[in-house]
């Protein structure tokens, strides 16, 4: 598995250098002036990252989250869906780097191989940070007015942690 | 609608952590979540200035339109405010590739140039077109194929299988996608 990975960037990048050269393309100039493109987008999409990062955390720690979970709890209770799994399923559109330090700290506390263990990776490998990936994308181009993408994006999420949850009630 | 969060996301924040006692951590934080913010970005520089200076060999070469030309079929459905043999498609269809093969760093730099491409068709500059906001909800749900972080903490703790939850997560994927994508196109027919 990790071997296929390990290959795939190397192959993609001959190839594209290959064919490049192939197709008689001065490689070397359009190598740098798309890298200065490059530049140009990391330039624009500083100011909306840092926004976004400024105001998620602030969110974040002030622990409001675990306010909110005790509401949740028993809801979550009613549904017999472990309660640990909870900070997990809110964070995850939110901030993929915590939710990332939650799953680690479950396979630490019940295994990875455990019930919770096995839907916390699903969680984690089955959707991306919906306002990172929103932030990083509409930053660069300069769109202020999304419209509806969030509202999408969020259901995408819940679609995803709903599935998540059935899923691995069937195959574990 | 990313108006509103925001500055929720700040409110709550503040008083929520005035009215619990915790606002040292909300002041440490104001101070310095710009540094961490710069990180990223640092780290991101690079990816991004390679992989661009890559792709733009790929569209001189006329790559590009191939693989777009390639995934027409399926992305037109997907799409259909873009034309054919537009670059968009292109980055678009190796954007979700690379996403699949679970190479999210290298999958930004192409969908950064797929959402450039779509701002250029876009008649509104400072307004998301349809043809954007689908794009990122096939991006959000993270079409990953092989979720490599997680597999790899999984075997750093240990798991008999660390592979066992790919097709788990393959099916939640698939469901969060038709989701999103489902909404997505019953919000672009209600808006005409």
């Amino acid at each position: 598995m990790n071997k296929i990975s390990i290959v795939i960037i190397p192959l993609i990048v001959l190839f594209i250098v290959f064919y490049g050269y192939k197709k008689k393309v001065n490689i070397y100039e359009a190598f740098l002036s798309g890298a200065k493109e490059g530049l140009v987008s990391t330039f624009n999409i500083f100011p909306t990252l840092i926004a976004m990062v400024f105001a998620i955390n602030i969110f974040l720690k002030s622990n409001f989250i675990t306010f909110v979970l005790g509401f949740l709890k028993p809801i979550f209770k009613f549904l017999s869906i472990p309660l640990e799994i909870l900070p997990m399923a809110l964070l995850r559109p939110i901030s993929g780097s915590s939710t990332l330090v939650i799953m680690s700290n479950l396979f630490e506390q019940f295994g990875p191989d455990s019930f919770v263990g096995r839907l916390a990776s699903i969680l984690q490998g089955c959707t991306d940070t919906t306002f990172y990936v929103m932030t990083l994308y509409f930053g660069s181009i300069k769109i202020l007015k999304t419209r509806y993408a969030l509202k999408v994006g969020l259901f995408a999420d819940l679609c995803g942690i709903v599935a998540a949850f059935i899923i691995a009630n069937l195959f574990f | 609608m990313i108006n509103v969060i925001w500055g929720v996301m700040i409110a709550i924040g503040i008083i929520y952590g005035l009215l619990s006692g915790n606002i040292n951590a909300i002041n440490n934080e104001i101070i310095t979540s710009g540094k961490k913010g710069l990180d990223m970005i640092l780290e991101m520089l690079p990816i991004l200035v390679i992989w661009m200076g890559l792709m733009k060999i790929a569209e001189d070469s006329g790559l590009l339109k191939k693989i777009a030309n390639l995934f027409y079929p399926l992305l037109s459905k997907l799409f259909p405010s873009v034309p054919k043999g537009n670059k968009a498609l292109g980055y678009i269809a190796s954007n979700v590739a690379v996403n699949m093969m679970g190479l999210g760093s290298a999958a930004t730099p192409f969908g950064l140039k797929a959402m450039e491409e779509l701002q250029a068709i876009n008649p509104q500059k400072d307004k998301a077109s349809e043809a954007m906001i689908t794009f990122l909800v096939l991006n959000t749900s993270g079409v990953t194929l092989i979720p490599t972080t997680v597999i790899s903490l999984r075997m750093l703790n240990g798991s008999a299988n660390p592979t066992e939850i790919i097709l788990p997560a393959i099916l939640a994927t698939v469901c969060a996608s038709i989701g999103g994508l489902t909404l997505d196109y019953l919000i672009r027919r209600r808006h005409r």
